[in-house]
């Protein structure tokens, strides 16, 4: 068949659909690097603004850091542009190996295995390790890569309330015929930047023999004391059975990630994850800069403490202006706004302002639960957070929200 | 079929609601509304196939078979009368 009319009628009024729905998502083009300060062209075509990016997975300020593009440039130059194979035919240099032994180590693991990206690790993971008799018990409020993974398993699933550990131990009972048992979380939760209550779930897991599996990609390089992840920062570290996470966010921003865990489900992806099997292998060039990553991580905590810092900075600022906030002790801080007629005005009021951060609503957050979701980063200087809160509190004030409860908003805006 | 109905709207309340404030009723969209994500209504199905004894094709069990208590209900009498 053609690509006729009718069919690009049918494609046009979907697309319509989704404009009239306002989920309509368009893309704004950086002209910068990025970093705490960019240049954004938006609408499209309209001139270049200067503005605070208040909304990238740039934890740690290393997308744009010169230690790390020159390690890229050097792996670049020593093991070429591409390798135009997947890993297991030719596609394995000495540097990708390195990589996976580093992460290991980093992450307190027994070995790791990476993934062209951590949709891809998160897409490939289950069906590698588990069968239909086994079954698999996730949060609700879980990425949506995990959920395109589980979909793609054939073990049985069932989720549990969102951090609720009597609701996840109810699970494990009602499952307990099963013969493997896996609980599935994020480590932190990307929209409400909350974290899992891991402590609690190892002693779940132990207690009805179950395995562990979390997604770190939201704070692998920055929780916990040294930076290693959710693991550490609940006294957990080397009781997680399965990490996943991510080189596309704090530890460089490029792409690429990882499953890395228990020595034998590694080997098993290594010999069933479909994404690592058919996929091409991560560029040298990327390899090269999540190494130098690392390294810089493992040498000093300062670049986490910087971002702690900032995090307790904003929050303090932003509570004491009056708005309401979703408890966490995470870089990712919600603004709630509940309406999303009114999350969506108050981030372009804050891009007039210089303010980029992006107003979320249902289906990507529950219904009535619309917010601006901010995210700090080491890259953030006092300067960027006080211009950024000051204008936070002039778009505040425009709308009347400043000091009201979650009721007052909803009776102000409806849901 | 009273029973059957408080039945179901009792598990949806100790299965899904979250929130104190949420109050549902018989008629509440639980999917389109946001309540329930169509991805955690497996443990719906399971439940009601084990309480009723009855077996649901997966080709029923859509979103929109699942969106309210009496939907639900009125799926559930179909397999319960064959």
């Amino acid at each position: 068949m053609s690509y006729n009319n009718t069919l690009r009628q049918l494609y046009t009024d979907q697309l319509e659909e989704i404009r009239g729905k306002g989920i309509f998502k368009e893309e704004r083009f950086i002209h910068s690097t990025q970093a705490a300060d960019i240049e954004v062209e938006f609408p499209t075509g309209s001139s270049l603004q200067k503005v605070i990016n208040m909304c990238a997975n740039n934890y740690l300020g290393l997308s744009s850091h010169p230690d790390v593009i020159k390690a890229a440039h050097e792996g670049l130059d020593v093991r070429g542009y591409g390798m135009s194979s997947v890993r297991f035919i030719c596609g394995t240099q000495d540097i990708h190996r390195e990589l996976e032994q580093k992460v290991t180590e980093f992450l307190g693991t027994e070995d790791t295995i990476l993934f062209p990206s951590c949709m891809d690790a998160n897409a490939g993971v289950f069906e590698a390790v588990l069968s239909n008799e086994d079954v698999m018990i996730s949060d609700r409020l879980v990425h949506a890569s995990i959920i395109d993974g589980i979909r793609l398993c054939s073990a049985n699933h069932d989720t549990f309330k969102h951090s609720n550990m009597e609701h996840l131990e109810s699970k494990l009972q009602l499952h307990d015929d099963k013969r493997i048992k896996l609980v599935i979380t994020d480590g932190v939760f990307s929209m409400d930047g909350d974290l899992a209550r891991l402590d609690e779930m190892v002693a779940l897991c132990e207690k009805y023999d179950a395995m562990l599996f979390v997604d770190d990609s939201h704070a692998s390089g920055f929780i916990g004391k040294t930076g290693r992840g959710t693991h550490e920062h609940c006294g957990v570290l080397g009781k997680i059975d399965i990490i996943t996470t991510t080189f596309g966010k704090a530890l460089g921003g490029a792409s690429g990630g990882c499953v890395s865990g228990r020595k034998e489900l590694v080997e098993m992806c290594r010999q069933k994850a479909r994404p690592y099997l058919f996929s091409n292998t991560i560029a040298p060039v990327v390899v090269s800069g999540v190494l130098k990553v690392l390294d810089i991580l493992s040498g000093s905590t300062e670049r986490r403490d910087k971002l702690e810092k900032n995090t307790i900075y904003w929050r303090k600022g932003l509570t004491e202006a009056g708005f309401i906030l979703k408890e966490g002790d995470s870089p990712i801080v919600p603004v709630m706004l509940f309406n999303a007629k009114l999350s969506q005005d108050v981030s372009r009021d804050l891009y007039n302002e210089g303010i980029y951060a992006i107003g979320f609503f249902f289906p990507v957050v529950p219904n009535g639960q619309a917010r601006i979701r901010t995210q700090i980063s080491a890259g953030h200087e006092i300067h960027h957070l006080d211009k950024a809160l000051e204008a936070f509190i002039r778009v505040g004030k425009k709308h009347g929200i400043l000091g009201l409860s979650k009721q007052e908003i909803i009776a102000r805006y409806g849901l | 079929m009273e029973d059957l109905k408080d039945i179901v709207l009792q598990y949806v309340i100790e299965e899904y609601m979250e929130d104190e404030d949420d109050e549902i009723t018989f008629d509440t969209p639980l999917i389109s509304g946001g309540y329930v994500d169509s991805f955690s209504m497996v443990s719906l199905l399971v439940f009601l196939e084990k309480k009723f004894n009855i077996k649901i094709p997966e080709d029923r069990a859509t979103p929109e078979a699942f969106d309210t208590v009496h939907s639900i209900v009125a799926l559930v009498q179909e397999y319960i009368k064959e």
